[in-house]
This record gives structure tokens, sequence and C-alpha cells, in this order.
């Protein structure tokens, strides 16, 4: 039993470090690769290749000053950056990063993920719908014309889309039988569902985009209409908060991604072990953020919501009752 | 048609009512309609637009170490010229002074005389300063001037510490010419 405890901590810690680890060279990432994109170079004077970059803007963001608006919900506009993050950390725990066998440190075997409830994926989509209170009360407690219109476009966009974002998941659990993460991975040995499935693994992007706030679905925090939406009253640090729970939610959706669709850590003919092709799959997913961030325009309010409320929704139910068909139809 | 012929709206003016999002938008033309094919097509090509562009080398220029081109007739920082004998080329007319159209040229001339003899006419500055706080690098000084003394080289980086340091002496503006520039006069021909 308390070998259970300590492992599951130690699993825990390894990740809250990992993550914050993937949050900060992300940015870097993300900001080279949209450079990149766009033949700029991108940030490349601190350190060898800009690798410091992360560190110099942590440093900056935790000297400046601390302030807010007079009129805030004390308590609330506290709580609202940590709900945010707490939420994102959380829902990391359900990935496999890696198996089919576990991993024997000093003759303890140890699983490649923190838990792997019967619910899985039910468990992420708990927790992604949490993380809309993030983001509403920081709208909210800031008591500012802004802030409020960023929460409330957040708040209907991400509603919107997790309909979507849970019915084209629902194709996997058809295929696979299964909501163990683990489970479905070892169903997609020979062939990843990306293949059969990829209508809904497109739906599952788009509205992976939309759920994570990312452009072209940038609405709640859209910077020429809104200032920065629900965070305009936010800095320094608080804002660092909200910051890494968008870049580390954007992780949490490659990794479903990866896991559901891209194979997870299966890789062909073996060259590599799991963790890497694991790895390698989710900056794949992160680079089509990057990209279409780099490439494609934010949406008009009211085709954001046509688009997931009359295009995608239907084609994720539509998605869902032909696999349920042709699964049935095979097992006859 | 004047404006007292035109026939004038006999109703009160009215509120404009709220227009839905695609009012007044025009029709698209017959066979253009957009389809969901054309949509991912242009979806496409703007991502194989950027994709190209990860691939082609960057534009940008690292500002420290590569400096873009300039052209040999750019107008960045004065320099007062010498004759080849050593002599200063200013006579202290001060029609650079007079050129100038934010007045950031100060020459106080003196008497040349055997004993103390600095350019080979009647006179000489005896102070020359420019204030480059004001200077707009128009160059007029430089037209103005009958002995092409004052020229304006290429330097353009001239930010400093203190608004006294902008005042450029007569000892920093005969700083020994770069090589470009003494080119670009040498090809004018002899003056």
């Amino acid at each position: 039993m308390t070998e259970v405890v300590v492992v599951t901590l130690i699993k825990t810690a390894i990740i809250l470090f990992a993550l914050l680890t993937a949050f900060a060279y992300l940015t870097l990432f993300e900001r080279v690769v949209q450079a990149r994109l766009q033949a700029r170079l991108g940030p490349n004077r601190v350190g060898p290749f800009g690798l410091l970059q992360p560190a110099a803007d942590g440093v900056k963001l935790l000297f400046k000053e601390t302030s807010g608006p007079a009129t805030r919900d004390r308590f609330l506009y506290l709580a609202a950056p940590v709900l945010s993050l707490a939420v994102a950390f959380t829902a990391f725990t359900i990935v496999p990063v890696s198996g089919p066998t576990d991993l024997v440190v000093l003759g303890h075997r140890i699983s490649w993920y923190v838990t792997n409830t019967n619910v899985g994926v039910l468990f992420y989509f708990a927790l992604t719908s949490l993380g809309v209170y993030g983001i509403f009360l920081a709208g909210y407690a800031s008591n500012s014309k802004y802030s409020l219109l960023g929460g409330l476009r957040s708040s209907a966009q991400m509603i919107s889309y997790e309909m979507s974002l849970g019915l084209s998941l629902v194709p996997v659990f058809i295929v696979a039988g299964s909501f163990r993460l683990v489970d479905i991975v070892n169903a997609q040995r020979t062939w990843w569902f990306a293949l059969p499935l990829l209508p809904a693994f497109i739906i599952y992007m788009i509205a992976g985009i939309a759920e994570t706030n990312r452009a072209p679905f940038d609405l709640p925090e859209a910077d020429t209409e809104l200032v920065a939406g629900y965070h305009t009253e936010y800095g320094g640090m608080k804002f660092a908060l909200f910051f890494m729970a968008e870049y580390i939610n954007m992780v949490i959706v490659s990794s479903i991604a990866t896991v559901m669709f891209l194979g997870g850590w299966w890789g062909p003919f073996g060259i590599l072990p799991g963790p890497w092709w694991f790895l390698l799959k989710v900056v794949a997913v992160l680079f089509v953020y990057v990209w279409l961030r780099a490439t494609l325009p934010r949406l008009r309010y009211d085709r954001l919501m046509q688009l997931g409320w009359k295009s995608l929704l239907p084609l994720s139910l539509a998605m869902m009752m032909a696999t349920a068909v042709v699964v049935v139809a095979v097992q006859r | 048609m004047s404006d007292e012929d035109r026939e004038v709206d006999g109703k009160p003016d009215q509120p404009t009512p709220l227009r839905g999002p695609d009012e007044g938008v025009p029709p698209h033309p017959e066979g253009k309609r957009p389809s969901v094919a054309a949509d991912i097509t242009a979806l496409a090509t703007g991502l194989k637009t950027t994709l190209g562009e990860f691939f082609s080398p960057a534009v940008t220029l690292e500002y420290p170490e590569d400096k873009s081109p300039r052209s040999e007739r750019y107008r960045g920082r004065h320099y007062l010229r010498r004759y080849e004998n050593g002599l200063e080329r200013c006579i202290g007319c001060e029609l650079c002074a007079a050129a100038c159209p934010v007045g950031c040229i100060l020459v106080i001339a003196a008497e040349n005389t055997d004993e103390n003899r600095v350019s080979p006419g009647e006179r000489y500055a005896k102070t020359y300063e420019i204030n480059m706080l004001r200077c707009i690098f128009c160059g007029y000084c430089e037209d103005a001037c009958p002995v092409q003394a004052i020229v304006l080289g290429p330097e353009y980086e001239l930010s400093d510490t203190s608004r006294e340091k902008f005042i450029y002496t007569k000892e920093k503006l005969l700083e020994p010419l770069p090589p470009d520039v003494q080119a670009r006069l040498d090809s004018k021909g002899p003056k």
C-alpha cells in the first residue's frame, strides 16, 4: 500500500515537472515554428539557439508588479487561474506514456501512467468541462467589460465544442470496446485509428483546437476586439498561470489525440522505444496547432457557433452511427 | 443638377434597421457559389503556402551582426574633410549653418595667420559644432559647402547616453573619412 502511494506521488511529481518544462519549451517551439512559417527566425538571442528564452520570460513575469482592478472579487480573482491550471495538470494523469510492458526500476514494476481508471476518457471530459469555470470566473471576477465578454465567449465556445469533442471519440470506444486508454492504445497495434476513423480524427482536432481557445478559434482572447479577453486584468505570474493552463491543455489535447487516434506508443518497425514515439507524435500534433495558427484568420463569432452546432455536431453524430453500424455488421 | 433640384425624401429620419450578418453582401455570381470542396482547397492552399515558407530561408537580417546594404549616397553622420597636405578644408564661411533648415550647425570663424595656418583661405572655423539631436540628415550643408568640407558619411548608429554627447565638436567631426565615402567623393571628380 505504501509503495503504491509513494510511486504515485513520485509519478505525479514527474508529471508536474515534465508538464511545466513542456509548457516552457512549447512557448519557444510555438514562437520559433510560427516565425519559420512566416519566413522569420524567431527568438534566438537568449542562450544557444534561444534555448534560455523561456527562463528569461519566466524571470520577467516573476518580477512584474502584482496589480488588478480595485473592484475585483478578490477570492475568485485569485481562484480562477489556480483552478484553470489545476484542472490542466490533473487531466494528464490518465495518459499512458508508454507500454505495454511496465517499467522495471530496482525490482519494482512501474506502469507508464498515474491512473488507469475504467472511466478513462470520461474523466478527461469531466476535467475539460471544469476548465471552463476557470476562464469564466476570471472574466466575472475581474469586473471589466472586456474580461466579461471574453469569459462569456469562452464558455459558450467551450460548451458548444465539447459536444463534438466527446462525440468524435465515441467511434474510438466502439472500435476499441473500452474506455481505458491503455486498452485503446493496445487495440491500435496494427492500425492507427486515425486511418479508418479519419473523419472522427479531423472532428476531434477541430473541436480540440476550439476547446483550448487556440487560433483560428481564439475568440475569447481576440486581441483586436477584447484586448486579451478573460485575462485582460491579470498580470505577472497570475497571467502566467492562465498561459500555462492554455499550453498544458494543448499538450493534453495532443496527447489524447495521440492515444486515441495515432497509436500512442506504438511505432512502426519497433525502431524507437515507446516514450519516444509518444513524444514524437505529440510534437507532430502540436506542430499542426502552430501551423494552423500561422495560417488561418480568426473565425467570426456567429460562424464559429455555426461550425460547431450545424456542421461538427451532426457530422460527429453521423460518424458515430456509421461506425456502430459497420462494427455490428463486421461482427455478424 | 444642383442641390435644390434634388428630390428630398419626404419621410422623417428613421433609425437604420439592424441587419443580419450576411445582409448587404452581394450574391455570388452564378457558378461561383462557395462549396465545401472550394473551402477545403482554400484551406489547403493556405497551409501549403505557410509550409513552403517553413522550408525556405528566413528573410530576417540578424541586425547587430548583419546589416542591410546602404546606398553610397547614404546620409548618416557628418565628417569634416582635410586637404591631402593636412590643412582643413573649412573656410568658416557659415554657408552650411545658413543652409541648415533646423539650425543645428554652429560655426565661429577666425582669421588665418602665417603663424597659425589652419585652412588655405583667409579664415578657418575656430569652432564647428553640430547638434546631432536636432539634425534631420537632409544633407543641405554638404550641398551648400563651396569647398566640399562637410560630407555626410554612412554611420547611422549614433545613440548615446547623454544629451551633451550629441554635440559633435570639431575634433570629432575631423575624424578620418571611411574609405567608401572617400571613393564616392573621388568619383565625383576634382573640385
